[in-house]
């Protein structure tokens, strides 16, 4: 398609059109912001919900539709430009300019760099058989789910993340036998600590998922399709197909390209600004100093994270710049359990179990210096909202108390 | 069709008709609200659908439904997380109000 006459420039041109770009569009529109918006989003379809691709929609609870972050006609309403199955490969910040994928360029007033990542790729022998899934995108999603409509059955996760153990609690449910394989000694050894990594592994495997921690994956076999995935001790997990949840890339390349510091996501200041003039960035592909993790410099993969650094660029943008402070939650949903997570666990030094993992219902609290830091909740929504209350006031409580699930943890701070 | 009122933070009223099956939440969103963040997508594992809600009487809020509006500090005795109220024709005229944000 022809750009139209206007079309080539947006006074704010935010790239990238998942949770973070949606949402910053959103909220310029909310304060007011009257210029023209316009996203350019890789996938072919609207801005959508991710975390379902590995929930509900992939266990066909929930339709594409009902995972619209707005309707499309939202976007006309709005005045927000969707220029959709496309990417940015170079951007020229001199001249604010962004070169993209169909040829087309376009300048911008300001550039919301909001690209998110790509799934992390098998790199091994056999990495480009056919029955080789990721979970980043409905299209993927919509691969992996038609490959299990016709019948792959034995199903090899690799990867004790979030998404493969969502993944694999889909796929147990839905009657597939599932093998999960994490290299690290323990799942969720990146985000959570040993505690919830140990109830989760036994919980899997209670619901049939042969689960192996400290595996190295060798290669994937077979012809032409996938036909099993051999390890380091000589074996070979048989699989039908092979769903691969081995973390994200950043998507930065163009703008690293362009002089902009970062390397495992762009660099940003308090504000979200990158080292480009008039260049922020926001969501996934953002590492910045983090106000909740005592300074360190990190990437949030989260809904919150990407909505809330949305909000504060769009209030920059639109005269009200503020630092970003926002709390990090988070949420994952497996079998019939809801972990909550408040704060971020990152940098603890001690760590009090609150309640009886053989209960399904507890929660891990994590401390720093005897302040309250984060805590994972186990079917207890309670604890979540009152335990993000001890975060957020860096409350010291007596570890004693907070054990004792008879106080509420309201009455511990 | 369901026939709600939804009343924005600016106070205006606007009439959206919804499907019976979809979550008030849902409803919300379709009809292009820009204020309802909903960041958990209806999985109930925050607050950010927080509205008021009058008319038709509904099922009380879950357990988990109330502990979440306890995170809320606009929370009255009218409160609802949109996520979880289903919609079916029992509750037509159903009036909902976006709760101020936290």
């Amino acid at each position: 398609m022809m750009a139209g006459a206007g079309m080539d420039h947006a006074d704010v041109l935010i790239v990238g059109g998942g949770h973070a770009g949606a949402q910053c569009a959103i909220a310029l529109r909310q304060n007011g912001y009257a210029g023209s918006v316009t996203i350019i989003g890789k996938e072919a379809e609207p801005p959508y919900e991710r975390p379902p691709l590995s929930k509900d929609y992939f266990s066909g609870e929930k339709s594409f539709e009902r995972l619209l972050i707005r309707p499309p006609a939202f976007w006309v309403a709005k005045a927000i430009g969707l220029r959709l199955g496309r990417e940015v490969i170079a951007v020229d910040p001199a001249a604010k300019r962004v070169a993209l994928s169909d040829g087309e360029s376009l300048t911008y007033g300001t550039l919301v760099w909001a690209a998110g990542g790509d799934a992390r790729r098998l790199s091994c022998v056999g990495s480009q058989l056919a029955g080789i899934h990721y979970v980043r995108t409905r299209e993927d999603c919509d691969r992996l789910m038609e490959e299990v409509a016709s019948g792959a059955r034995r199903i090899a996760v690799i990867g004790g993340g979030y998404i493969g153990l969502e993944a694999a609690a889909v796929l147990t449910r839905a009657g597939c036998q599932v093998t999960l394989l994490e290299a690290a000694p323990r799942v969720l050894a990146r985000v959570a600590g040993p505690e919830l990594s140990r109830f989760y592994e036994a919980e899997h495997r209670a619901h049939g998922v042969d689960l192996r921690t400290g595996v190295t994956v060798i290669d994937l076999q077979g012809e032409t399709r996938v036909a099993g995935v051999r390890l380091e001790d000589g074996s070979v997990v048989p699989a039908d197909a092979v769903i691969v949840g081995i973390g994200i890339v950043p998507a930065v390349a163009p703008l690293v390209a362009a002089g902009a510091a970062g390397a495992n996501g762009l660099e940003i200041d308090a504000f979200c600004r990158t080292t480009l003039p008039d260049v922020y960035a926001i969501g996934d592909c953002a590492a910045f100093a983090c106000h909740h993790a005592g300074g360190a410099v990190l990437r949030v993969e989260s809904v919150q994270n990407a909505n809330d650094q949305a909000g504060c660029v769009a209030r920059a943008i639109c005269g009200d710049a503020q630092p970003y402070r926002a709390f990090p939650w988070f949420w994952s949903n497996q079998y019939d359990l809801k972990l909550q997570t408040a704060g971020l666990s990152l940098g603890h030094d001690a760590m009090v179990m609150r309640g009886d993992p053989a209960t399904r219902s507890f929660s891990v609290i994590y401390l720093r210096e005897g302040r309250v830091i984060a805590l994972d909740c186990v079917n207890s929504v309670k604890d979540y909202v009152q335990g993000r209350k001890l975060v957020e006031a860096g409350a010291r409580p007596d570890p004693a108390r907070l054990t004792d699930t008879g106080i509420p943890l309201k009455d511990c701070l | 069709m369901v026939s709600l009122t939804i009343i924005d933070r600016a106070g205006q009223e606007n009439s959206v008709d919804a499907l019976p099956g979809q979550t008030v939440m849902e409803a919300i969103r379709q009809a292009g609200f820009d204020e309802l963040e909903a960041m958990c997508g209806g999985s109930r594992s925050c607050a950010t659908c927080h509205v008021y809600v009058e008319g038709p009487a509904l099922p009380p809020p879950g357990e988990d439904e109330d502990d979440l509006l306890d995170s809320s500090d606009h929370r009255r005795a009218d409160s609802r997380l949109s996520c979880q109220i289903r919609l079916e024709q029992a509750l037509d005229g159903l009036r909902v109000t976006i709760a101020p944000e936290d």
